[in-house]
């Protein structure tokens, strides 16, 4: 035998034992590499490194007028689409000082908590998926094919939808989709309780995911957690009730939190919301008003086709709105949302032009993979995969 | 190299070279349906997990995807044999024949019927525990020769799993042998005709089935080969038919542990009861059905469950099922001599 075996040979009694962790390891999520370091299965260190999915957006975004950059979004969080648009629509109205109209406003909401559904429904699967239990992922992905045919409703589009617009909607809802949208969410909320069976009182799921990844309310706090992380940890901080945007503050919904801030406080937590987007979908389709879905300013948003065949101006507006696009004033602003997976903001700087000067992205995601240590520390190799997985983490926004 | 073979071949003579022929009949007699079990027991898999998860399973490769398993075989072969650069080659192809031969070498023992065993022997329960503790040891070669990371840990969850759960199993059979009376599985199969011994040790029909799910590496104990956390375990550097004997190995270890589960505790080829209809039935048929049954166990439980966790699976073997089933035994033996059952 002349190979040597350099695992067993290279390494001192005691040493610890490093490994490399993605980014091709069926439960990275995508990119993640992360270089553990283990004692035996324990992990002593996680090193999680970043930039594999960087793909420059933030830089790219400023060549490109304001309805071209908006798609970009759509490719961040690439399961949570629409919240991405909303935050970067948000941010260019606020620069704009634009109201819009209430139907429009209305449909933002519905379609941000049907992303939320989304975007929940795949974290169920593939969390239950990483901690073994296969089956879910197929139940959630049933579910989660009927929102795509929400999205490709209105939008055309399955997955990357580009619906939302500075200044309201792409288009307004095609007839009979409301039906549809509240029969579907009569069926999820009796799916929502099928999948709580299958796991909330699992006796595997408890033992695998009780007491593992505990962040506390103030390592929560400090490293910067948002969204479920944050809640679980018990502490009731959420953009749609603390700085109420669109007509969030018409809706009632509840927030819950969690108390031990664990992986299993967190699931709690992620399903119970997915209990108030059905609310608040359902009473933003009992509420939803007549009349236009976007802004009547058509330097901002597109003139109807009827129009450009017979008024002058109009025609002028769409060539205007279509090759240079909107100008927006400049100044400086923030704004948030929030995302399924916590605080997604935009900040923006103009300088006066049809394409921003600066955006940056703040996603939720890229603070919670700063927890990852904090939160693996002294746990085993298979509860790193737990954490992966409670941590919902999506390169495309970390990476940007 | 075929000198030290010489010998042997001076052993067969005009008389019992007809008993050798009689002999490797009945191995292939074995072996081949075996094979074509396991072979189907993969498609099965795949239709049962399927219709429980809402999907369709295999349906190209001809009528309800009978085809597919032929079709799995001939792509496995056809590939290339990937060794690394650093593995120690030797020890690495030997690895999965050291899981594929115990899985097979097994069924020596095994009564598919009144009669119908290939070996008859005394010690057959011995000689079952002996050769499904062999496995391991393939195991834990493929994960040390692989000279990787991910195999290794996953030879090391293993070589512990597999012996963790080997002592509570042979707790759990040794008071079936208690109440049988033989270690010939003939004579254990006939003690059930009156009852079943699934009936009267229930929980240790029960401790059986979970340790047999540990011992062949199943959800939820699959953590040698973990998808989510060690890519595919002690494998993971395998490839074409070193693969598929791996695979073979593992699923040729479900067939045997159900069958042993079926002649220890469900009465082997005895119908449910000893009469018509049921009796109508040969007895190898019943044998047949009853091992799907605990073979459906296997696929319904990866279906369901999430995966334990290392610290967990040991806890589990060490801590409940072994001071459980040592308990059971003293309680067997003691209703026995009260009962005076010996």
């Amino acid at each position: 035998m002349t190979s040597v075996n350099t695992t067993t040979k290279e390494m001192e009694f005691g040493e610890n034992f490093t490994l490399n962790f993605g980014p091709q390891h069926p439960s990275a999520h995508g990119v993640l590499r992360l270089v553990l370091e283990l004692d035996g299965e324990v992990v002593e260190r996680a090193d999680p490194h970043i930039g594999l999915l960087h793909r420059g957006t933030e830089k790219l975004l400023e060549n490109k007028t304001y309805i071209q950059g908006l798609p970009y979004f759509d490719r961040l969080d690439y399961v949570s689409m629409m919240c991405q648009e909303h935050v970067y629509c948000l941010s260019v109205e606020k620069l704009l000082k634009i109201q819009v109209p209430e139907r429009g406003s209305y449909i933002r909401v519905m379609f941000s908590e049907i992303t939320r559904l989304m975007n929940h429904l795949l974290w169920l699967g593939t969390h239950a998926l990483d901690v073994g239990a296969m089956s879910v992922f197929l139940y959630a992905f049933r579910d989660r094919e009927v929102c795509f045919d929400f999205y490709e409703a209105v939008s055309g589009a399955r997955m990357h939808a580009n619906y939302f617009r500075p200044g309201g909607v792409a288009k307004d809802l095609p007839e009979g989709l409301t039906k549809t949208i509240l029969e579907f969410t009569d069926a999820m909320k009796k799916r929502i309780d099928e999948y709580e069976g299958l796991l909330s009182e699992n006796r595997i799921w408890k033992q695998r995911t009780v007491g593992v990844g505990i962040a506390t309310a103030e390592r929560a706090m400090s490293y910067g957690f948002s969204g479920p992380m944050l809640r679980g940890s018990g502490i009731a901080w959420d953009i749609r009730k603390a700085e109420p945007y669109e007509v969030y503050d018409k809706v009632k919904f509840d927030v819950p939190i969690g108390k031990n801030g664990d992986c299993y406080d967190r699931y709690l937590v992620r399903m119970e919301e997915m209990r108030q987007s059905i609310r608040i979908i359902e009473q933003c389709i009992e509420k939803l008003p007549e009349g236009p879905v976007k802004v009547q300013n058509f330097k901002i948003s597109p003139p109807g086709r009827d129009d450009m065949k017979s008024s002058m101006e109009a025609l002028i507006h769409h060539f205007k709105y279509f090759t240079e696009g909107f100008h927006v004033p400049k100044g400086e602003v923030y704004a948030a949302v929030e995302a399924p997976k916590g605080e997604m903001g935009v900040y923006l700087v103009s300088e006066g032009g049809s394409k921003p000067y600066r955006v940056k992205v703040r996603a939720p995601g890229f603070a919670h993979l700063q927890g990852f240590e904090m939160m693996t520390k002294g746990h085993m190799l298979a509860d790193v995969t737990t954490v992966i997985g409670t941590q919902d983490i999506v390169f495309g926004e970390i990476d940007r | 190299m075929m000198e030290i073979f010489e010998p042997y071949f001076a052993l067969v003579n005009q008389e019992n070279l007809w008993e050798l022929l009689i002999m490797v009949l009945q191995v292939v007699g074995v072996i081949s349906p075996l094979l074509v079990c396991v072979a189907y027991l993969t498609w099965a898999e795949r239709k049962v997990i399927a219709s429980m998860q809402l999907r369709k399973g295999p349906t190209h490769v001809g009528w309800a995807g009978l085809g597919q398993p032929i079709a799995d075989a001939v792509k496995l072969l056809f590939k290339e044999n990937a060794i690394p650069a650093n593995a120690s080659k030797v020890v690495y192809m030997i690895a999965p024949m050291m899981v594929m031969i115990p899985a097979v070498i097994a069924w020596a023992v095994i009564p598919f019927d009144e009669g119908l065993v290939v070996a008859d022997v005394n010690l057959g329960v011995m000689y079952l525990l002996a050769t499904s503790a062999l496995g391991v040891y393939g195991v834990l070669m493929a994960g040390w020769s692989s000279n990787s990371k991910y195999p290794f840990l996953g030879a090391v969850r293993t070589g512990a799993q597999m012996v963790s759960y080997e002592v509570s199993m042979g707790l759990t059979v040794l008071s079936v042998i208690l109440m049988a009376g033989s270690m010939n599985l003939t004579e254990i199969v006939k003690a059930q005709e009156t009852v079943w011994f699934m009936i009267p040790a229930f929980p240790m029909f029960i401790v059986f089935i979970i340790s047999i799910l540990a011992e062949t590496n199943r959800a939820p104990f699959d953590l040698p080969e973990a998808e989510a956390e060690l890519v595919a375990g002690y494998f993971t550097e395998y490839s074409s038919s070193s693969f598929a004997l791996f695979f073979l190995g593992e699923y040729a270890n479900m067939i045997l542990m159900s069958a042993i589960t079926v002649v220890l505790f469900m009465g082997g080829w005895l119908p449910p009861m000893d009469i018509a209809p049921f009796n109508w039935i040969p007895g190898f048929i019943w044998f047949f059905i009853k091992v799907a049954f605990i073979l459906f166990i296997f696929l319904w439980s990866r279906a369901t469950f999430p995966r334990f966790r290392y610290d967990q699976l040991m806890r589990l073997g060490w801590k409940v099922f072994l001071p459980f089933t040592l308990f059971w035994l003293v309680l067997t033996a003691g209703a026995m001599h009260v009962f005076d059952l010996v």
